[in-house]
């Protein structure tokens, strides 16, 4: 059997954590391949239906990561949206029988490109730890 | 006069309730018996699955169909009815989008069956028996269902025409369907009929709405509600702003705050993921800190966000640990 590669979604705020990721890439900061980076105007922007549409099509894991609060934020208040609803979709994804380990949100400046590399790193060691998700062929279940 | 519609009626993993909203219709029953003939209603009448096997196939001009499924007799008579009805309707919240049994999804088989035949104080079961799917008996061999390890919807095992939400629909809205599939008038298959196609509960709810902050929310019994306020800015969680319009705001009418079981709000993709936004946007903290501890105070998030809708969710279930 092939050796488990992690695919990790992550959804980016386009001023600060994107920002540090593409400073990171040009740097030729070392990380792995295995997030897929998608680039929001704002982490206010997620709706918590991408976090769970993620898992359901096949993420192993997901990370939400913007601009520090408070003050960093481009829309002033939008990463306050933020920290009042992922505090609750951690508590949901529990009870939906998903590792904690599967899900990180937190923030990183667009000149904290050091921080995101080592998010990187650290975060797919832990969710390569806890194995695939395999949420599709849950659903797939005949029974 | 043409040949009277050919009804059929149909309970799977459901309470009765759906069928008692279907009596509800109180004096227009008799109106439905003179346009309609009844083929098929196993909780009022006497038929037998025989009966509907004998038919041949697309027989019955409508078949109503209420409950989830949760076994696979639930499984087998949906493609049953579905064979000989040419319009199959998914019929109440627990055939729509998987209602109170679908948050057994939370669970599994084995844990289901340990808390109903094994841990229940009242249970005494001292050798420990479960339900077998077969059993030996000296005259042969007799057989129940299988029970699933998931809760789904009708539309998850068969192909589904139409959807009437709500737990249960409310009386007048079965009638308007009925007039409409007497009349011919059919929408466009896969439509959501008997409820509002554009509005959420808030648009009939009669509280007034201002700008929500809430420092602490608070459960339905640990509040006595004013009646003119929003309940969700009260701090009572409502599931009014994520869900379908068409029962008349009947919850919130009496100050019990919505429940969700029309069903997701149209053009919500997943219900409780919306309710869960709503939650949280009404939380007046400006500080992490503060933000956790008021969330923190919500007590069952998957319990209150998909009361109705776990099944029909995007996730379906809680992560299945065994597999057997």
């Amino acid at each position: 059997m092939a050796e488990f590669e992690p695919r990790i979604v992550g959804f980016l705020c386009n001023w600060c954590t994107y920002a540090a990721a593409d400073t990171a890439g040009v740097s030729r900061m070392a990380q792995p391949p295995n997030v897929d980076v998608i680039r929001v105007m704002c982490t206010g922007r997620v709706d918590p239906v991408f976090i769970l549409k993620a898992f359901a099509e096949g993420a192993d894991g997901v990370i939400v990561s913007g601009c520090h609060p408070p003050g960093d934020c481009h829309y002033q208040e939008g990463n306050f949206k933020t920290f009042r609803r992922m505090p609750l979709v951690e508590m949901l994804l529990q009870q939906y029988g998903i590792e904690k380990g599967r899900f990180h949100w937190g923030w990183i400046s667009g000149a904290e490109a050091p921080k995101w590399a080592q998010l990187v790193r650290d975060f797919t060691e832990q969710v390569r730890e806890l194995g695939p998700l395999n949420w599709k062929q849950q659903i797939e279940s005949k029974e | 006069m043409a040949d009277k519609l050919k009804l059929g009626l149909y309970w799977a993993a459901s309470c009765g309730g759906c069928e008692i909203a279907i009596v509800e219709l109180r004096e227009k029953i008799l109106d439905l018996d003179a346009a309609a003939d009844i083929l098929f209603w196993p909780c009022a009448m006497d038929f037998k699955y025989k009966d509907v096997e004998a038919m041949p196939d697309g027989h019955m001009d409508v078949c109503l169909f209420n409950g989830a499924i949760r076994t696979s007799e639930n499984e087998e008579i949906a493609h049953l009815l579905r064979a000989k009805s040419k319009v199959l309707v998914a019929f109440g919240s627990c055939a729509h989008e998987g209602c109170i049994p679908g948050l057994a999804n939370l669970f599994d088989r084995q844990s289901i069956f340990a808390r109903a035949y094994l841990e229940v104080p009242t249970v005494d079961n001292p050798e420990g028996i479960l339900p077998q799917t077969s059993f030996q008996v000296p005259e042969g061999e007799i057989t129940i269902p299988r029970f699933y390890n998931t809760v789904k919807t009708l539309d998850q095992v068969e192909d589904v025409d139409y959807y009437v939400p709500g737990c249960p629909p409310q009386a007048p809205q079965i009638w308007a369907v009925i007039e409409a599939i007497l009349g011919g008038e059919l929408p466009p298959k896969g439509s959501v009929v008997g409820a509002s196609p554009n509005k959420t509960v808030c648009d009939e709810c009669k509280h007034n709405r201002e700008e929500k902050r809430i420092k602490k929310f608070y459960r339905p019994h640990e509040i006595i509600p004013d009646h003119e306020t929003c309940l969700f800015d009260q701090g009572i969680i409502c599931s009014g702003p994520a869900t379908r319009a068409g029962c008349g705001a009947l919850c919130t009418q009496v100050d019990m705050p919505c429940r969700g079981c029309y069903g997701p709000a149209p053009g919500v993709i997943d219900q409780g993921a919306a309710l869960l936004s709503a939650v949280a946007s009404v939380v007046d903290a400006d500080t992490e800190e503060e933000a956790a501890r008021i969330i923190g105070e919500v007590v069952d998030p998957a319990g209150t966000f998909y009361r109705f809708g776990l099944p029909a969710s995007l996730l379906h279930r809680r992560k299945l640990e065994t597999r057997d």
